[in-house]
């Protein structure tokens, strides 16, 4: 997240000091990502180091306030402008493990798997539940925690149906290697068949 | 007093079911026990031919196990003959199947009263019962249309509604969200929580773990053996944690 171009942003509004930056992020984002005063402080020496925003003083009851210069506001505007980029290259713990899982022997890749569906299955428990009683509450102001309760189902729905790839896939790599087994589907119906195609250009 | 928990609704003790006999035999579950409260929703997941259709069958009394006990409100299925469990399949239990299983003939309402009226009520009762019911899956305005003038959302909400006419405290879903959308795959889910919420006990089958994300508990199925199960934790700071933020 950058909070250096959220507070610029919210500084693009109007003047603000530190305490009223930190509420008004809150505020507009759910309170899904909480802030630390002392991190909004740090950011405003920053951005103020920069040029992108100026110190305007104290305003008669103790808040130093800020405003944007014109160079924030390009800034702002270009960050808008571009894409969140994706870390590259992802760093996926769970990629790692199963790639090591199963070039070592004695490790039971399928328990892995499912332990894995079990924790996924339950956060998105949770997100969907979340989902549902944000969206209940009717509150305006919910707007952005329900697009990033989005986001989460989205994403941990994706993992669950990745892990019954890997599943179809382990099948299929145990059934290459003449492991005597009956065709099977994953938990989402996929079956070693549909997943041969990925298979084949793993062994290439 | 006793402190009790919620009322089991349906109960599933060692069930096991096998087709066919000697070398042929397939066991499509294996001593499973398996219960579901009032007011609980919980999600079957597994992979086709894993044993999860025939859980649904065997809860419903659509089938019986070879060996085991079914109790559906403490009543063991095994006990009954085939008109008691068509009783109680119609008075207590509620079926939505994937492919709606409408009568294109009959209107929404008319389709929603008719397991009342087969069971005797009389048919003005039955109607209101059904309007009811609509009213209960959103859809009031749409009594008097057939199958063909709605959609499919429509219709899985009309097969949701006759699941949950008069009374029935069990309703058993098996993919029903399979022929829609997922926006209106979304609308069923929402439907079946609520029922669930109102205090029905809801046993849906489903490959869809976004679906089954509505459920409190999701039990996973393989080989005809129940091998793990996930509940929510309502953990707010894990939600968090997730956005990797």
């Amino acid at each position: 997240m950058s909070i250096r171009h959220s507070l610029l942003a919210l500084l693009q509004d109007q003047p603000r000091y530190g305490y009223q930056l930190r509420v008004e992020f809150e505020d507009r984002t759910g309170s899904t990502w909480p802030l630390n005063i002392g991190q909004v402080y740090t950011t405003l020496d920053r951005l103020e180091r920069d040029g992108l925003v100026s110190n305007d003083g104290g305003d008669g009851e103790g808040h130093v306030v800020y405003s944007i210069t014109a160079a924030g506001k390009a800034e702002v505007q270009g960050w808008f402008a571009t894409p969140v980029e994706r870390s590259n290259p992802p760093r996926n713990e769970l990629a790692i493990k199963l790639a090591l899982a199963v070039t070592l022997p004695g490790v039971d890749v399928a328990a892995i798997i499912q332990a894995q569906r079990v924790a996924s299955m339950r956060a998105l428990q949770d997100c969907t539940k979340s989902r549902r009683d944000t969206a209940a509450s009717h509150r305006p102001g919910d707007t952005a925690w329900l697009l990033v309760l989005d986001s989460l189902i989205f994403q941990t729905e994706a993992e669950v149906r990745w892990l019954d790839l890997c599943e179809a896939r382990m099948v299929q790599l145990s059934q290459t290697a003449g492991t005597q087994g009956a065709v099977r589907k994953t938990s989402n119906g996929v079956t070693v068949e549909e997943a041969a195609p990925l298979n084949a250009e793993t062994r290439r | 007093m006793s402190v009790q928990g919620p009322r089991q609704v349906l109960e599933l003790a060692k069930v096991s079911r096998t087709f066919g006999r000697g070398a042929t035999a397939v066991a499509a579950l294996r001593e499973v026990d398996l219960t579901v409260s009032a007011g609980e929703f919980v999600a079957v997941m597994g992979p086709s031919g894993s044993g999860k259709s025939s859980l649904l069958s065997l809860a419903g009394g659509l089938d019986r196990p070879t060996s085991g006990g079914v109790f559906v409100e403490s009543t063991p299925l095994a006990g009954l003959g085939l008109n008691e469990l068509a009783r109680l399949r119609r008075r207590a239990v509620g079926y939505v199947f994937q492919d709606f299983n409408l009568i294109p003939i009959l209107s929404a309402a008319e389709n929603v009263a008719l397991p009342l009226e087969l069971d005797g009520v009389q048919a003005r009762k039955a109607h209101r019962q059904a309007l009811d019911a609509l009213r209960l899956v959103g859809i009031p305005e749409l009594a008097d249309r057939f199958m063909d003038e709605m959609s499919g959302g429509q219709q899985q909400r009309v097969a949701i509604a006759r699941a949950i006419v008069g009374d029935r405290r069990l309703i058993l879903a098996d993919e029903p969200t399979g022929a829609l959308d997922s926006t209106t795959g979304h609308g069923v889910m929402e439907v079946l929580r609520e029922r669930a919420d109102a205090g029905a006990a809801v046993m849906l089958v489903t490959h869809e773990a976004r679906h089954a994300a509505w459920a409190d508990r999701v039990v996973f199925i393989r080989d005809g053996r129940i091998v793990d199960e996930a509940a929510a934790m309502h953990d707010p700071a894990m939600l968090l944690a997730r956005t990797g933020l």
